[in-house]
C-alpha cells in the first residue's frame, strides 16, 4: 500500500472516519486509502462494521466525523457527485422484479443520465451474458443471474469505483464462478474496487489488496506480495487476535 | 443521575403551594355563577389544563424544527416530554369539558370545534408514541418523530378550521374572551382573576412537570449508554 | 502503482447534471411503477377489491333508504378512497424496501425529492385508476348520476392532498417494525381536512349548490394540497437520508 498522505491521488481516501448509531460507536477513527485501479477485499467479523462502512463509502450514510473522498470529491457534500462515479453491487438485488432486464437497466440508465442507452444497454447485457434473457422479468431470473444484472446495473453509467458488499452470498459454486469471471473483467478495466466478503478462499484470487476491519478501524492491510508465504486465513485470524 | 437543582426543588414546593391556592381561589374566592352553580367551577381548571396542552403542543412543534436543523439529541427529548405532557393536559381538559357539559349542554361529549380537535390531536399525540415505539435506531426515531410533529403541527390548525367552517353548533365569535365561545355566561372580575390565577398556577405546572420529565429523559439516555458500553 | 490524477480513463458516458435530468429522473421513476404495476396488477387489483369491497359492507352496514343513502353518498365514497388508498401507498412503498430498491433510487445522482414527487404522482395515478372504476360502479349500484365535473375537481384535489401527505408518511412507515398498520395510523389524523373539505364540496356539488357556496371548502382543499407539498417536499430528506 503507497503510504502517501495526500487525499487528492487517492480514488478513496478516508481519514479519521467515526460513525455512530445513537449512542453506539460502530467505527472509530478508521483510516482507510484505496490507490485507482486496487481491487481490495475488505475483510472482517459478523458486526465489525463492513456494510456501515461500505453504506458511508456509497453515500448512503453520513459519516457522524472524519473525512471521505471518493473519486476526488468530498462526502457528504458532493454526494451527488460521488453518486456519478459510483456503482453498487450488495447481496440484496436492487433490481425491480415485475420489469424485464432491459427494463432495469432503462430504468436506471434514465436515473443516472446515461447517454446512447440503447446501445449501452446492449453491450452491458452482453457483457453479464444475459443478452438471450433481456426480455424476461427478473422475477423469473435465478439469485445468479440477478446478481450479474446487478453488476451490469452497477457499471451501466461506467464509474470509475464500485463497491460490492458480499455479492457472493447465496451464489452456488457454479455462479460464484461465473460472477469471479466477471468480477475479474469489470476490475480489469481500471476501475478501482473495494469487496466485502467471508469468503477467504474466493477473495484471494481476486483482490490485489487485502484489509481487515475489526473493532471499528483497520487492524491490517496486506498487498498480495505482502502476504508472502502466508495463507490468507493465517493472515486474517493474526489480524483479529491482534 | 444528577440531583435536582435547587431551583427544580423551589418549583416542586411552589408548584404544589399554587395548586393549593387555586383551589382555594377557585372555591372560595370565585363567586358562584348564577345558573350553573359548581358545576361552572370546573371551568377554571379545564381551559388551564387545556391552555397547558397548548404550550405543550408548540413547545414540541418548536422543538421539532430545532431537531431537524440542529441533530441534537437533547431536542428530541424535549420534544418527547412536550409531547407527552401536552397529551395528558389534554385529555385532562376534554375530561373536565365532558364533566361540565353534561349538565350545561345534555350530552358528555359534543362535536364542537375545540372538542373535536382535540381528540384529533389526542390521535396525532397518540401515533406519535406509537411511531416511537417502532423504530429502535435513535437517530431515525428523533428525525422520524420530528418530522410527524412538524406534519401534525400543520395539519391540526387546519383541522381546526376545517372544523369551524363544517360545524355550526355553536356560533363562534373570533377574537372575543373564551367564556362566551364555550358557555353561556358572563365573567365578572373576580372570575376573570380566579381564571388568570388558575392559567397561573397550570403554567408553573407546566414547567415542573417538563423540566422533571426532560430529566428523565436524559436518565433514560444516560442508562442506554451505559448499557452500551457494557456490551462493549 | 503510478499517482494519476483521478479522472475518467474513458470518455464519460454521463449527462452532466441539470434541471432536465430532476424531470428525467420523476419521469422514470413513474413510468417504472405504471409498467411494472401493468404487468403484476397486484396494486390496482387489491385496491380495487377492497374498494368495492368497502361500498359493499357500507351498503350492509348503514341499510339507508335511497333518499338517506344520496346524503350520505360523498362520506361513502371518501371513506372508501381513504381506505383503499392506504393499501395503494403501503405496497407502493413496500416495493422500493423489500429488494433494497430504495437504496438503488438514493443511489441514483438526483435530488431526494425527484423520489418524492416521482412515487407521489404514481400513487395519485394509482389512486385515480381506483376512483375511476369505483365512481361508475357506484352510479349503477345506487342508481346515482356522479358524472358531476365539480365532483371529479373535487376528487382530484382531494386525491392530491391524500397522496402528498401519504407518500411522505409511507415512507417513514415503511421503515419502522410495524410498517403496513403504522401507516393509516400515522396518515388518518392528519388528512381529516381532505376529508371534512371534500365531502362537504362533493356533497355540495351533487346537491347543486351554487359555487359561491362550495368554494370555501374547495379553496380549504387548494390550501392544504399547497402547504403539504412544499412541507413534504422539504422534509422528505430526513426522511429517506441516514
Amino acid at each position: 500500500m503507497n503510504p502517501h498522505s495526500d487525499p487528492i491521488n487517492h480514488m478513496i481516501g478516508v481519514k479519521k472516519l467515526v460513525k455512530r448509531f445513537g449512542l453506539k460507536t460502530v467505527l472509530r477513527g478508521l483510516e482507510f486509502e484505496v490507490q485507482e485501479g486496487e481491487f481490495v477485499a475488505l475483510l472482517g467479523p459478523n458486526g465489525a462494521g463492513k456494510t456501515t462502512f461500505l453504506r458511508i463509502l456509497a453515500s448512503l450514510s453520513r459519516p457522524t466525523l472524519g473525512e471521505v473522498r471518493v473519486a476526488g470529491y468530498r462526502l457528504p457534500i458532493q454526494a451527488a457527485a460521488v453518486r456519478r462515479n459510483l456503482g453498487v453491487v450488495s447481496h440484496l438485488p436492487l433490481l425491480y422484479g415485475d420489469l424485464t432486464a432491459e427494463e432495469n437497466l432503462r430504468f436506471y440508465g434514465r436515473m443516472y443520465g446515461v447517454l446512447e442507452l440503447k446501445q449501452r444497454i446492449d453491450d452491458v447485457l452482453a457483457l453479464v451474458g444475459l443478452t438471450s434473457r433481456r426480455r424476461d422479468l427478473v422475477r423469473t431470473f435465478s439469485r445468479g443471474m440477478q446478481q450479474r444484472l446487478a453488476i451490469g446495473r452497477a457499471i451501466l453509467h461506467d464509474p470509475d469505483v464500485l463497491l460490492f458488499d458480499e455479492p457472493h452470498t447465496g451464489l452456488d459454486q457454479d455462479a460464484c464462478d461465473m460472477l469471479d469471471r466477471l468480477l475479474r473483467e469489470v476490475a480489469g478495466q481500471g476501475r478501482t474496487v473495494v469487496m466485502t466478503s467471508h469468503d477467504l478462499a474466493r477473495v484471494e484470487d481476486l483482490a490485489s489488496r487485502f484489509d481487515v476491519l475489526s473493532r471499528g478501524v483497520i487492524s491490517a492491510s496486506a498487498g498480495r506480495s505482502d502476504l508472502g508465504g502466508k495463507n490468507l486465513l493465517d493472515f486474517y485470524r493474526q489480524a483479529l487476535a491482534g | 443521575m444528577k440531583p435536582q437543582p435547587l431551583a427544580l426543588k423551589v418549583l416542586n414546593v411552589v408548584s404544589v403551594l399554587l395548586l393549593l391556592a387555586a383551589l382555594g381561589v377557585v372555591f372560595l374566592y370565585a363567586p358562584l355563577e348564577a345558573t350553573m352553580n359548581y358545576v361552572q367551577k370546573i371551568f377554571y381548571f379545564h381551559v388551564a389544563n387545556a391552555w397547558v396542552g397548548m404550550l405543550g403542543f408548540i413547545a414540541a412543534a418548536v422543538a421539532g424544527v430545532v431537531y431537524l436543523v440542529k441533530h441534537d439529541q437533547k431536542w428530541d427529548i424535549i420534544e418527547l416530554a412536550a409531547v407527552e405532557i401536552s397529551l395528558v393536559f389534554f385529555l385532562i381538559a376534554i375530561l373536565a369539558g365532558s364533566i361540565w357539559a353534561r349538565p350545561t349542554w345534555g350530552a358528555y361529549w359534543t362535536w364542537e370545534p375545540r372538542l373535536t380537535t382535540a381528540a384529533i390531536l389526542e390521535m396525532v399525540y397518540v401515533a406519535y408514541l406509537l411511531l416511537r415505539q417502532g423504530i429502535d435506531d435513535p437517530d431515525r426515531r428523533a428525525r422520524f418523530s420530528a418530522v410527524y410533529t412538524l406534519i401534525g403541527a400543520i395539519s391540526v390548525p387546519i383541522t381546526f378550521m376545517s372544523i369551524r367552517l363544517f360545524r355550526t353548533i355553536h356560533p363562534v365569535v373570533i377574537g372575543s374572551n373564551p367564556a362566551a365561545t364555550t358557555g353561556s355566561f358572563d365573567m365578572t372580575s373576580k372570575m376573570l382573576i380566579s381564571m388568570f390565577f388558575a392559567l397561573f398556577t397550570f403554567s408553573i405546572i407546566f414547567v415542573d412537570l417538563f423540566w422533571h420529565r426532560i430529566r428523565l429523559g436524559q436518565l433514560a439516555q444516560h442508562v442506554e449508554q451505559l448499557k452500551l458500553e457494557e456490551l462493549q | 502503482m503510478a499517482h494519476q490524477q483521478t479522472t475518467n480513463r474513458r470518455p464519460s458516458p454521463i449527462v452532466h447534471p441539470s434541471s432536465s435530468s430532476f424531470l428525467k429522473a420523476i419521469g422514470a421513476i413513474v413510468w417504472k411503477d405504471l409498467a411494472a404495476e401493468l404487468r403484476s396488477r397486484e396494486l390496482l387489483s387489491a385496491m380495487l377489491v377492497f374498494a368495492l369491497l368497502v361500498i359493499l359492507i357500507f351498503n350492509f352496514a348503514l341499510e339507508l333508504d335511497p333518499l338517506t343513502r344520496r346524503v350520505a353518498t360523498p362520506g361513502i365514497l371518501w371513506a372508501t378512497f381513504t381506505f383503499a388508498g392506504t393499501l395503494g401507498l403501503n405496497r407502493s412503498m413496500a416495493v422500493e424496501k423489500d429488494r433494497g430498491c430504495l437504496d438503488g433510487l438514493l443511489l441514483a445522482p438526483v435530488d431526494r425529492s425527484a423520489i418524492y414527487f416521482g412515487k407521489t404522482i404514481s400513487n395519485l395515478a394509482f389512486m385515480i385508476i381506483v376512483e375511476v372504476v369505483v365512481l361508475p360502479v357506484y352510479s349503477v349500484l345506487y342508481n346515482t348520476n356522479l358524472f358531476n365535473p365539480g365532483l371529479i375537481v373535487v376528487i382530484l384535489l382531494g386525491s392530491i392532498g391524500y397522496v402528498s401527505v401519504g407518500t411522505l408518511l409511507s415512507s417513514m412507515a415503511v421503515q419502522t417494525r410495524t410498517r403496513d398498520v403504522m401507516l393509516p395510523i400515522l396518515l388518518f389524523p392528519v388528512v381529516i381536512p381532505i376529508l371534512i373539505a371534500a365531502v362537504k364540496a362533493s356533497s355540495g356539488f351533487l346537491q347543486g349548490l351554487a359555487l359561491s357556496e362550495v368554494m370555501a371548502y374547495i379553496n380549504l382543499l387548494i390550501v392544504y394540497d399547497v402547504i403539504f407539498i412544499a412541507v413534504a417536499y422539504m422534509v422528505f430528506d430526513y426522511v429517506v437520508e441516514e
